[in-house]
């Protein structure tokens, strides 16, 4: 039985000396633990949220910049294939204008060959008409001095009989025209 | 003779003819050293070596943990990290809210330094907490009933503060005459009492079941009669206790931490 020493001892009264041992024990632990351990603590996970933040800030602005590639290729695609499609177009209208010139020029030609093609055998229908009309006087007055036997060398009576003559033969040709049609 | 170690002492003492059971000496060894400074006995025993270890060994962890701190934390980065972040966000952040951060490291160290001791309660060779030295959680609870005084005048004002722990606001007046007596009481002598008490009180008390059962396996086991067959109950006791005890030892810590950032967050936060 220990119950005389142990009264010599309340648990509940410590002495002075302890409670300053303690005291310094702990001071100590808390100042390095305050001083040193926990803000280095704290500036690691600062650090480490940074990291974090940091990565994902990264990451973020490489998607931005994929998707602003992928932007720029679509609309230089989309680019390309307006300018394409024009260039289609203005070949097509290049095209068709270059026909209708063309076919303009043609009719032009043509029609001025067609032209300068009556001009000439107009010409020479008068040529002709003017020939024939000389050569005719002269062989029906040939003609007719020899039928009637009498010289109508007097040019004033023979070129009126010539032209009657010959206004006659007009009237004929047109009566028989007329008759014709 | 008040003590309940004693009475246990006293009952087991009854049953058992050569049975010595754990005294209130458990926690009274033999000095060491001793010396005398400025008309104080000092006496370095078991239990004082004990602390330092104990101190030492947390303070070297937690140093050589944060010496070459990396993003990506190693294995004991993480193990010392992962506690001060509970004091931290569990504790200081969630109970005092975002004004609370700057205790944390107060907080952290009290955790730390309390569950270091309390961890001596099972470790083989030392088997005793210097928690279960009164002086120890004394020491712990005057320092926080300065610190949160201390707050309490620097946050709100001298007058504001006493005032709001003698009149809490919402109390009839006739209410008072009971009311503000056991608030004084309360706030300046029962809180920081309490607070020491509850973990020497658990780490003794802790020590004591563990010793008795310890020392009946013991005793069981050389008794020289058929009792030797509760010898393995007795020891299977003394298992199951250490590990109630290693629930205690986290437990009472962290309820001694988070008083503690309970009593800051009034200091902090005038009352509602």
């Amino acid at each position: 039985m220990n119950i005389l020493a142990a009264e010599s001892h309340n648990p509940l009264i410590p002495p002075i000396s302890e409670i300053i041992v303690g005291a310094i024990t702990f001071g100590i632990l808390l100042l390095v633990l305050v001083k040193f351990v926990f803000p280095q603590m704290e500036k690691t996970f600062v650090a480490r949220r940074e990291a974090i933040e940091g990565g994902i800030e990264r990451a973020e602005t490489m998607q931005a910049d994929a998707k602003a590639a992928l932007e720029q290729y679509r609309a230089q695609l989309a680019e390309a294939r307006t300018e394409a499609a024009q260039i289609r177009d203005a070949a097509r209208a290049d095209g068709q204008q270059i026909i209708e010139e063309l076919r303009a020029q043609a009719q032009e030609e043509s029609a001025r060959i067609v032209a300068r093609g009556e001009e000439q055998l107009a010409s020479s229908r008068q040529q002709v008409l003017n020939e024939l009309r000389g050569q005719i006087g002269t062989l029906a007055v040939e003609l007719a001095g020899r039928v009637v036997g009498e010289s109508l060398a007097d040019d004033a009576r023979r070129s009126g009989t010539v032209d009657r003559f010959l206004d006659d033969l007009d009237g004929m040709s047109a009566a028989t025209a007329g008759d014709a049609r | 003779m008040t003590s309940s170690a004693l009475a246990l002492s006293g009952v087991l003492a009854a049953n058992g003819e050569g049975f010595h059971a754990p005294t209130v000496e458990e926690f009274y060894p033999a000095p060491i050293a001793s010396f005398s400074l400025l008309g104080l006995d000092f006496e370095i025993t078991r239990i004082t070596i004990i602390m330092w270890i104990a101190t030492a060994a947390i303070l070297a962890l937690l140093v050589s943990a944060v010496r070459r701190p990396t993003i990506v934390p190693g294995r004991l980065q993480w193990l010392a990290e992962s506690g001060y972040s509970v004091v931290r966000d569990g504790i200081a952040r969630d109970v005092i809210g975002p004004k609370g951060l700057p205790f944390a490291p107060f907080l952290a160290s009290l955790f730390f330094f309390i569950l270091a001791n309390n961890a001596m309660s099972i470790i083989p060779l030392a088997q005793i907490s210097p928690n279960s030295k009164f002086a120890i959680p004394l020491v712990l609870a005057l320092v926080c009933w300065v610190l949160y005084n201390w707050i309490g005048i620097r946050e709100q004002g001298v007058g504001r503060y006493f005032k709001d722990a003698a009149i809490p606001p919402g109390v009839p007046a006739a209410a008072l005459i009971l009311v503000t007596p056991i608030e004084l009481l309360q706030v300046f002598i029962i809180r920081p009492f309490t607070l020491a008490v509850r973990l020497f009180a658990n780490m003794f008390a802790g020590h004591m079941l563990l010793a008795v059962f310890a020392l009946g396996t013991s005793y069981l086991l050389f008794v020289g009669n058929f009792s030797v067959i509760f010898a393995p109950f007795s020891f299977l006791m003394a298992l199951a206790m250490t590990f109630f005890e290693l629930l205690v030892i986290v437990l009472q810590a962290y309820v001694f931490t988070v008083l503690m950032a309970t009593y800051l967050s009034g200091a902090v936060e005038p009352a509602h």
